[in-house]
């Protein structure tokens, strides 16, 4: 029971760390550099435009200006429990990467040091060294390699070479339509379609950049990989494109966080994230989701409507969801996983917090495809001040899926009584020997708890801490060491100003 | 240690008086135990000097060591050395025990401005005081409270009592819901706190709790008042009259 120490030592620092940390959304700041942009609004040139500054192959253009078409044609979903001011396309930009990034640097000692500033006063540094020296750390302490994007760019990839002694390929992108052509063609699009809906079709024409994953055959990667997600630019949407391949029998576990300034203005990020998994192959997926919620009043802040999915196509493969979603004015978000070998296991463990004017319209969907298969939904969802938190989730267990299970658990806790929260299941059974579980619970962090707490010398944002980080236990336990330190924290600053 | 005076409290939402003003000398190093019938405001001066929410208080004072505690929140109340033992424990659930304790220990501390107790002596110090309520070390790792019996709970809180260290120890009914046995262990427990320093109030209904923990001074509550104090044989007065008696007297 060594663990449990740990984390109890885990939980009160965090309640210390909180303390130290005043104020609210703590990457609010700007960095001042100077862009190149597209121009304003979207169409076919400005398609073949971001083509271009990529300088892809003809296949490429092909692919997204087949997307564009399609996106034409498609209407804005309205279906999610979510209310904004509907969004001109035209009015924003599609492009946009710092100057002296045109160039690409050939190695990280040559990116521009106002970008490594940036990532070093975000908490993420992009030197290999440093972290190098990590050999010395005390025990448990992993490496973890970085892939920085910036606005519609990725700024530098750390420790690609090592990687690389091991067969993985870890690399923006752009990088990789270049240097794996036959990986991308092979893969992209076949999680996701083109078509899947209009925000994936829209990411599918105009993507700028992102992350490209390969782990071979029997590898587990050596250290944990992550892209630490930057919008910078004003009045510019991110469009950032995802593309992991866990081959036969190989395992990664990945790590993605994000973040972006405070504006007055509500700006669009559609990513799409596509995981492929063959036989046997396991990947874990980490989201701290820290973008900017909008002020108090609903100014600002990021539309996070974003498509991700894992296809479990070989047998026994398992991939594992776990997503803390505290940022974004409105998120849209249901990470999926398509259970089609045999044996194939999907997991998905969410936190969302929805405070002041934020919404969160979040879940997942569960396809079971194969013979014994299973799934498993752990959903914690947080409403404080005015704010909407849905929980939306799909279980289907298809004919062929002979003897599959389902566990859904989906509680909702209320901070005060002026927020919402619900709880949308759908599930479809079409065979006889599934089975299907969904247990649902909604409560409300009671003053009698926080008097409790008060009463043996805890403040009352430190008391919602605690209640708040307990409620959410199962699905901090979920992620990796060092993101549930940082999601505890994430946890009690979202709620920050929530009680009184 | 502790002076209430003339204490009139009311419900916020209704108006309800409860407390029409209560007096109480508590010195340092005393037991003193209050008994009453029920919905006399027994229960609501503890809640009231401990600060929880929905009590107006329209008169009257109350100061802790010369500090107004009235004027303080609860987690300041904690801070200057003030502990109540719930009648009723709250449960948080996915909150370990041990964290609960260790944010309570550091919280006050900081709230003090002293050092923080390093993680190994604080698992020391809740380990020995755990084994002297025999408090399994299972269920410090349990969530506070959760699927706790009556009379884990009541360990439960004096063992919180214990690491914080209070100077001005309020227990509420602590003997409500316990078995002999149960009683007889917490009562050990407040008495290895007792010293001549620390100071007691022990709210409670009947006289076999005051078996154990031998007061110094009984005062009977009824209708918001105290209406009469004396020796621990008051208590026993009532264990054999009821309190009929005393009230007409007072009446």
């Amino acid at each position: 029971m060594n663990d449990v120490h740990v984390k109890d030592g885990v939980d009160s620092e965090t309640v210390e760390a909180v303390k130290a940390l005043s104020g609210t959304y703590k990457y609010g700041w700007n960095t001042e550099i100077e862009m190149e942009y597209a121009p304003k609004g979207l169409s076919e040139d400005i398609v073949r435009l971001i083509s271009e500054k990529n300088n892809e192959p003809e296949w490429m253009l092909d692919w997204r200006l087949q997307a564009y078409k399609r996106w034409l044609e498609l209407k804005e979903p309205n279906w999610a429990m979510v209310d904004y001011p509907s969004i001109d396309f035209q009015d924003q930009y599609y492009y946009a990467r710092p100057k002296s990034m045109v160039e690409k640097p050939k190695s990280l000692d040559d990116v521009d040091p106002k970008l490594l500033e940036t990532y070093k006063k975000l908490g993420i540094p992009l030197k290999e060294q440093a972290l190098l020296a990590g050999v010395e750390a005390p025990d448990g302490e992993r490496k973890v390699a970085v892939d920085a994007v910036f606005d519609s760019v990725s700024v530098g990839t750390t420790f690609q070479a090592e990687l690389k002694k091991a067969g993985v390929i870890f690399c923006s992108f752009s990088e990789a339509v270049k240097d794996y052509p036959e990986l991308v063609k092979k893969y992209l699009g076949t999680v996701v379609p083109v078509s899947d809906n209009y925000y994936a079709t829209l990411n599918s024409a105009v993507f700028s950049d992102g992350s490209f994953i390969y782990i071979p055959k029997g590898v587990r990667c050596p250290m944990e990989l992550s892209t630490y997600f930057r919008i910078n630019a004003e009045n510019t949407g991110q469009f950032e494109r995802t593309l992991i391949i866990a081959d036969e029998g190989s395992y990664v576990s990945y790590l993605e966080g994000c973040t972006a300034p405070k504006r007055d203005v509500a700006q669009l990020h559609a990513a799409v994230v596509e995981l492929v998994l063959l036989d046997d192959a396991e990947i874990k997926y980490s989201t701290v989701q820290n973008w900017y919620p909008g002020d108090e009043s609903g100014k600002g802040g990021i539309y996070n409507f974003v498509t991700k999915r894992a296809d479990c196509r070989g047998d026994r493969s398992k991939v594992m969801w776990t997503q803390v979603e505290t940022g974004s004015a409105v998120t849209w978000k249901y990470p999926s996983c398509v259970l089609r070998g045999n044996d194939s296991q999907g997991e998905f463990y969410s936190i969302a917090i929805a405070n002041n004017m934020q919404q969160a319209d979040t879940g997942t969907k569960m396809v079971h495809l194969g013979k014994n298969t299973k799934s498993r939904i752990v959903s914690k969802g947080i409403s404080a001040g005015k704010a909407q938190n849905t929980y939306r989730g799909l279980v289907s267990m298809h004919p062929k899926a002979k003897n599959s299970r389902n566990f859904t658990q989906c509680d909702s806790l209320l901070i005060g009584d002026k927020c919402g929260a619900h709880t949308v299941p759908y599930i479809e059974v079409k065979n006889n020997s599934s089975r299907v579980e969904h247990e649902a619970t909604t409560s409300k962090v009671d003053d009698d708890q926080l008097f409790y707490c008060r009463s043996r010398g805890m403040g009352e944002e430190d008391a919602v801490a605690l209640v708040v980080n307990g409620f959410c236990k199962e699905v901090l336990q979920a992620l990796p060491m060092e993101f549930a330190m940082e999601a505890q924290q994430l946890v009690a600053i979202s709620l920050e100003g929530s009680v009184g | 240690m502790l002076e209430i005076k003339n204490l009139h409290v009311q419900l916020e939402e209704e108006d309800k008086k409860i407390l029409k003003g209560v007096n109480l000398s508590l010195e340092a190093g005393k037991v003193h135990a209050i008994m009453g019938p029920n919905g006399s405001g027994k229960s609501t001066l503890s809640y009231v000097l401990s600060g929880k929410k929905g009590y107006e208080v329209t008169a009257g004072s109350a100061h802790l060591e010369g500090n107004d505690l009235l004027a303080m929140a609860p987690e300041e109340r904690a801070a200057a050395g003030l502990f109540l033992a719930f009648q009723y424990p709250v449960e948080i659930p996915g909150v370990g025990n041990m964290t609960f304790l260790r944010s309570a220990v550091n919280s006050q501390q900081k709230l003090r401005g002293e050092p923080e107790m390093t993680a190994g002596d604080f698992l020391k110090a809740v380990r020995a005081k755990a084994q002297n309520l025999k408090i399994e070390p299972d269920m410090l790792k349990r969530p506070v409270n959760v699927g706790f019996s009556g009379g884990e709970k009541k360990r439960n809180e004096i063992l919180q009592m214990a690491m914080l260290q209070p100077k001005m120890c309020i227990l509420d009914e602590t003997d409500s819901g316990l078995d002999v046995d149960a009683m007889k262990l917490v009562s050990q427990g407040v008495n290895a706190l007792r010293d001549n320093k620390r100071t007691f109030l022990v709210i409670t209904h009947y006289q076999r709790l005051l078996d154990h923990i031998k007061p110094d001074i009984v005062h009977i509550m009824a209708a918001g008042k105290i209406i009469t104090s004396g020796g621990p044989e008051l208590a026993l007065e009532v264990e054999k009259n009821g309190y009929a008696d005393l009230l007409e007297e007072t009446a």
